[in-house]
């Protein structure tokens, strides 16, 4: 089988004739004669230049070249010549011959080259055309923002953990110091399994992934468990009964909220780029102090705040966006799971993570995250990697 | 909670320069989000006056209406005597058609001159209606943005700050606009901050300023006064009661009570109740006025027995629960303590004699029984927080105060029965704080800021020992006073700092793997997805399961969002079968889906137990919570329909097809290295001659193949559309660990092509296994180059054409030795299958 290309190998094509010579007529000089061989040199120098391809090239090799060539019978002369000018003979046939090849090498150099040249200029195609062997796939955009988010975590040394989305009622609740009246577990908020009885729920949270964790390894640790979590909400362009979301849980010696602070900082520069957070005051059963955090707008900076002219759509013109809440794990949690309040404090944060990919990437409704739509998942193909 | 600035004025002695954005910035950073700060009357622009009527005639109308065309004095600058619109007669003032009947010739009225602008860009002309040129509006609350009372004009008082109100004098002071309101969203742990009060506290603290605390008052003894009172129940600490008598029922609440009332968020009614809620948003504590003519007997605080009933304020009938708190007299429960009084003793405008409630009562019974019926009010939302117990007697002798000022009557001797409950002791050290807050925080400030806060502090060295303030339940541990201390210096002192770095693993292998496999699924052409993990029993059906099928195993929710998808998921199928028929619906014709979740098998029915936090559970028990869990794998799936490749320059199109379906299993199972075995297996709901089983290390993981007509049909998915899923959980289970590199031989490699013919349903992948074993060491690879079936075979039987490739580690292979390679590959084939060389 034969490539597209060993069809115009010059220099194999050319080789490949020179076994085969057919005999050829030529008038007989005299290897004496200068002016002779240089008549019979310079018309070979003339059939040389005027050979334009490699077959005209070939016919002018035999012809000049051959074995039948006036040069070569001369040189054949040689032989038969007195010693005293044979030296003279062979000199000038010889220097004759020698020019004659050399000036033909040239110019089949010359014509193959020109010829691969005129080929690959026939062999252009348009580079312009697309050449899709299989469809373009996407990820989902909140897989790669979970993948990008554990990978920022994992870079710090914490490790991603996870639980079951079907969870009991004392994971969901109990163990997080949600007191058995706390209205978050109310059918309204709740996704329960029948019977309500029977203690399960759909987690409402990924904070019993922190439990499981606890109650498994114990203090220290360093985690965040991205997951689905669930609440009996509306499903419209701003809720969605399912939804995303990554927490955070740290606990070691000496933990402080300016140790939150710092991995928010941090956490939120690598996902929004130069930004900052803070912190404001809040409440959540699971942690002491609590704070819901915010991030500086990454898109304005504050700058459009008080300034009507130059509104920021990205925070309302707040200048900060709403993230997630974050604080000290209440001790009553780590309690629960066995750890030595005396010993190890920790801290916690949740985010959103759809509510972190509406307003990182502009997505203005919840409902495109889960209906499908593989528009919604090509949109994203750079995050993806 | 919505605090109109001028009572926060009234309440603390703000800085005149301070803006309310500064007083908002405040509480966001000490307290609690202030949401919003709405502007009342701040749209309200140009010539807003006082007028008084002169003359007002109704004329009705073709309509039916009855307009009045009233004269109204705006004042000697305003009135536009010889206006030329003002074209009739010569009366003073100017000439207005108004259509409200709520006033009379000589009221002070609110009067928009031509050039005014009201909330919504309402500007006001003159302009002919009815037959009159009208040069004005008199306007209603609505419209003025002040309130939402449409059913008459606003009259004003004729005396404004003691002194009468002049025509044509700018009305905006008057109506107390334009006015802030701050809307706080109030977290569940400082109730106190449910008033007006507790955010003027607060804002003093932050501040720095003095804050008197109106309601602060020494203990009140338990005294007997005419109302008898019994409390029955713990659930109610204190229970107060004032006889208020005389009330002049023509009384009306006043412009400034009302207009609080309303930018707090409540509507006036008549004087007494006004003024309970007057000073339950001033106070935080609620209080109730029953019309004493209709209370029988001592007032009894207790829990409702069964069955019994009460109709409620807004004139419901409910049957109690036993674990309501009510308060009853001598006919049976008149009220749900803390939720709503009942209509027997309703006050009415013609309740003369009335009696005043102040009680506290406890938050959570409160809060399980106005969930119990559904009845959320500003009071239980305050009782659920936690109200201060000892404000119970300051705010009713407050609201009886104001209806002996504003309604003429009498306030009578309190009955106070219970006492206001201790506070509970807290010892922390004092560097707890800051080495929690990671600030330092020096022991002088913690204690300063704590008694700023009006907590008891007594310390004895490094010790403190703690006690709350009345009003603030939240403060029990240790945590919650470094809450306290953090808030009151501001987490914004807080520098950012990392925590000391440990070594961490990175992602677990089987985390790492499946990236890799979602990602390989990704690259080889298929578009992620996220749906809804809620099933209903048509999507079972629809599936075609067979009865005994785990897939059947669902778990149903007790409250499902949707009544016909009221199963957890058992396969991702039917949501992405979803998700196809929504791209077909937007002209996306050509779809390869795939989504990665949760599905949830029930197990046996079981309880999971709720041991004690108090400490670790035990390993007991949480295996058991365990085990009464659903199975809950995590699958990988997909779904393929119309043309995997279109028609492209270069080439026809590739319809999607079943090959599809296991490449996209095969992506997956290569990016972690195994190799998925298959067998023809039939299973719902696929077609059954055109499914595999994927099998990884013998076991079935999965399915992939063509979808049944029938499900496609049922599922409106075009016909011949492809679906996979597997337990990608059980995929990486298989994936092999480490793996060793083979040395490569540089010896040249011989080729023999074999065909086999051998029986139809023989598996492509075991006779290649077979040559493989055959084959032995020598064999490098074994490859499908052809399949035949036909003639030339016979009926049953298909051929297989494999290339099989035999290299030497150390030599050059003769051909002979290939030769015997190759009849002992074709052997093993035939001995195991049957397999005939095809010549």
């Amino acid at each position: 089988m034969s490539g597209p290309n060993t069809n115009d190998d010059p220099g194999q094509h050319i080789a490949a004739q020179a076994g085969a010579e057919p005999a050829t007529t030529v008038s007989q000089i005299s290897a004496l004669d200068p002016e002779q061989v240089q008549a019979r040199v310079d018309e070979a120098l003339a059939a040389i230049a005027a050979a334009s391809t490699t077959a005209e090239l070939k016919s002018v090799r035999i012809t000049h070249t051959g074995d039948h060539s006036a040069l070569a019978l001369a040189n054949r002369q040689i032989g038969s010549i007195p010693a005293a000018q044979r030296k003279a003979a062979g000199k000038l046939v010889g220097a004759a011959r020698g020019r004659v090849r050399q000036a033909l090498q040239e110019r089949i150099g010359e014509v193959a080259a020109a010829e691969l040249e005129a080929t690959l200029v026939a062999e252009t195609v348009d580079v312009t055309l697309p050449v899709a062997d299989h469809p373009q796939g996407a990820m989902h955009p909140l897989t790669a923002l979970i993948d990008m988010v554990s990978d920022v975590f994992t870079a710090m040394g914490w490790e991603i953990a996870e639980g079951p989305e079907c969870e009991s009622e004392w994971f969901n609740f109990d163990a997080l110091n949600l007191g058995t009246d706390h209205p978050a577990r109310a059918l309204q908020d709740t996704l329960w399994v029948d019977p309500v009885s029977d203690g399960k729920c759909l987690r409402t949270a990924t904070s019993p992934v922190q439990i499981h964790t606890l109650l498994a390894h114990g203090a220290p640790v360093r985690i965040i468990s991205p997951g689905k979590v669930f609440r009996a909400d509306e499903y419209d362009a701003t809720h969605l009964p399912v939804f995303h979301q990554v927490e955070g849980l740290c606990v070691d010696k000496g933990i402080s909220m300016a140790h939150l602070k710092g991995t928010l900082d941090h956490f939120a520069q690598s996902i929004f780029g130069d930004v900052t957070t803070r912190f404001r005051p809040h409440y959540f059963p699971f942690t002491e102090p609590s704070a819901e955090v915010d991030v500086e707008c990454f898109v304005c900076h504050g700058a459009s705040v008080g300034d009507p002219a130059h509104p920021c759509r990205t925070c309302r013109s707040e200048g900060w966006i709403e993230w997630g809440g974050c604080g000290i794990v209440n001790p009553r949690v780590l309690a629960a799971c066995g750890v030595d309040t005396e010993v190890y404090s920790g801290f916690a944060f949740g985010m959103g993570l759809d509510r972190t990919v509406m307003v990182r990437n502009n997505a203005s409704d919840l409902r495109e995250f889960v209906e499908g739509d593989i528009r919604f998942s090509r949109s994203l193909l750079g995050e993806a990697r | 909670m919505r605090v109109p600035m001028s009572w926060l004025r009234a309440m603390v002695d703000l800085p005149e320069d301070i803006s309310t954005e500064q007083v908002a910035a405040l509480i966001t950073e000490h307290t609690a989000d202030v949401e919003r700060i709405e502007s009342i009357g701040g749209e309200v622009s140009g010539p807003v006056v006082v007028g008084v009527v002169v003359s007002a005639d109704p004329e009705p109308q073709k309509n039916g209406k009855t307009i009045m065309w009233c004269r109204v004095d705006v004042g000697a600058g305003l009135n536009a005597e010889g206006h030329p619109k003002n074209s009739e007669g010569a009366e003073q003032g100017r000439g207005i058609v108004c259509g409200a009947h709520n006033f009379t010739v000589g009221d002070h009225v609110v009067v928009s001159l031509p050039g005014a602008v009201l909330p919504g860009g309402f500007e006001i002309s003159a302009r002919r209606t009815y037959g009159h040129m009208s040069d004005g509006m008199i306007c209603a609350s609505d419209e003025l943005g002040t309130g939402t009372d449409h059913t008459g004009i606003v009259v004003l008082p004729p005396t404004f700050e003691g002194r009468a109100l002049v025509p044509g004098e700018d009305a905006r002071p008057i109506l107390g606009i334009p006015e802030d309101v701050l809307e706080i969203d109030v977290t569940p742990d400082i109730g106190y901050c449910m008033s007006i009060r507790g955010i003027a506290r607060e804002v003093a603290q932050a501040l720095g300023i003095r804050f008197h605390d109106p309601y602060a008052e020494s203990p009140v003894e338990p005294t007997d006064g005419p109302v008898p009172v019994r409390i029955d129940s713990p659930a109610c600490s204190q229970f107060i009661t004032i006889p208020v008598s005389g009330l002049d029922p023509a009384a009306s609440t006043p412009g400034y009570i009302a207009d609080r009332i309303t930018r707090a968020g409540m509507r006036p009614i008549n004087l007494a109740v006004d003024v309970t809620n007057y000073v339950m948003i001033e106070s935080g504590q609620p209080l109730h006025a029953y019309d004493a003519a209709k209370v029988q007997g001592t007032l009894v605080v207790r829990k409702a027995s069964q069955g019994e009933g009460l109709t409620t304020l807004d004139d419901t009938e409910r049957v109690l629960d036993p674990d309501d708190l009510v308060i009853a007299d001598d006919s049976g429960a008149i009220g749900l303590a803390g939720v709503m009084g009942g209509a027997s003793t309703e006050m009415t405008a013609q309740s003369r004699d009335i009696i005043l409630e102040g009680a506290h009562f406890d938050p959570m019974t409160v809060a399980r029984a106005y969930r119990r019926h559904k009845l959320g009010s500003e009071a239980s939302r305050r009782f659920e927080r936690g109200v201060d117990p000892a404000c119970a007697h300051a705010a009713a002798a407050r609201a009886a105060q104001l209806l002996v000022e504003l309604g003429g009557a009498t306030a009578g001797e309190p009955t106070v029965v219970g006492t206001v409950p201790a506070m509970p002791q807290t010892r922390i050290s004092c560097e707890l704080p800051g080495r929690i807050l990671g600030l330092e925080v020096s022991r002088e400030q913690v204690i300063e800021i704590l008694q700023a806060s009006k907590v008891e502090v007594t310390a004895m060295g490094d010790s403190l020992t703690l006690v709350p303030p009345t009003w603030r339940p939240d403060l029990v541990d240790p945590y919650d006073y470094v809450e306290e201390v953090g808030r009151k210096i501001g987490f914004s002192q807080i520098e950012a700092k990392l925590p000391p770095l440990t070594a961490g693993g990175g992602l677990t292998r089987a985390q790492h793997d499946r990236r890799a496999a979602l990602h390989a699924v990704a690259d080889a052409g298929f578009v992620e997805v996220i749906s809804l993990p809620f099933i209903g029993d048509s999507d079972l059906e629809r599936l075609q399961l067979a009865a005994a099928d785990p897939r059947r195993r669902t778990v149903r929710l007790a409250n499902p969002l949707d009544d016909t998808r009221c199963y957890l998921r058992t396969s991702l199928l039917p949501g992405l079968f979803q998700a196809v028929s929504r791209n077909l619906s937007r002209s996306q014709e050509d779809v390869a889906l795939f989504e990665y979740g949760t599905v949830f098998l029930a197990g046996e029915p079981a309880r999971a137990p709720r041991p004690s936090v108090a400490h670790r559970p035990s390993d007991e028990e949480l295996a058991e919570i365990a085990a009464a869990l659903p199975d809950q794998p995590r699958m990988l799936a997909g779904v393929l329909t119309g043309n995997w490749l279109p028609d492209r320059w270069n080439g026809p199109a590739v319809p999607a097809d079943w090959t599809h379906a296991v490449l996209l299993a095969q992506a997956a199972a290569q990016a972690v290295g195994v190799t998925l075995e298959r067998r023809s297996d039939p299973l719902a709901p696929w077609h059954p001659g055109r499914v595999a089983a994927l099998m990884a290390d013998g076991a079935t993981i999965g399915h992939a193949g063509e979808l049944h007509p029938t499900v496609c049909r049922d599922f409106g998915l075009p016909a011949r559309s492809c679906a996979v899923e597997l337990d990608l959980d059980a995929l990486l289970a298989a994936a092999p660990a480490g793996g060793r590199i083979v040395a490569l031989s540089s010896f040249p490699v011989a080729k023999e092509d074999v065909a086999l013919v051998v029986d139809a349903a023989t598996a492509e992948d075991q006779v290649r296994q077979a040559l493989v074993d055959g084959g032995g060491e020598l064999l490098e690879s074994v490859d499908l180059f052809d399949v035949y079936t036909g003639e030339q075979v016979g009926p049953g039987r298909k051929s297989l054409a494999f290339n099989l490739r035999l290299r030497a580690p150390d030599r050059t292979l003769k051909d002979a030795e290939a030769a015997q390679i190759r009849d002992a590959a074709v052997a093993e084939a035939t001995r195991r299958f049957g397999a005939e060389l095809r010549s």
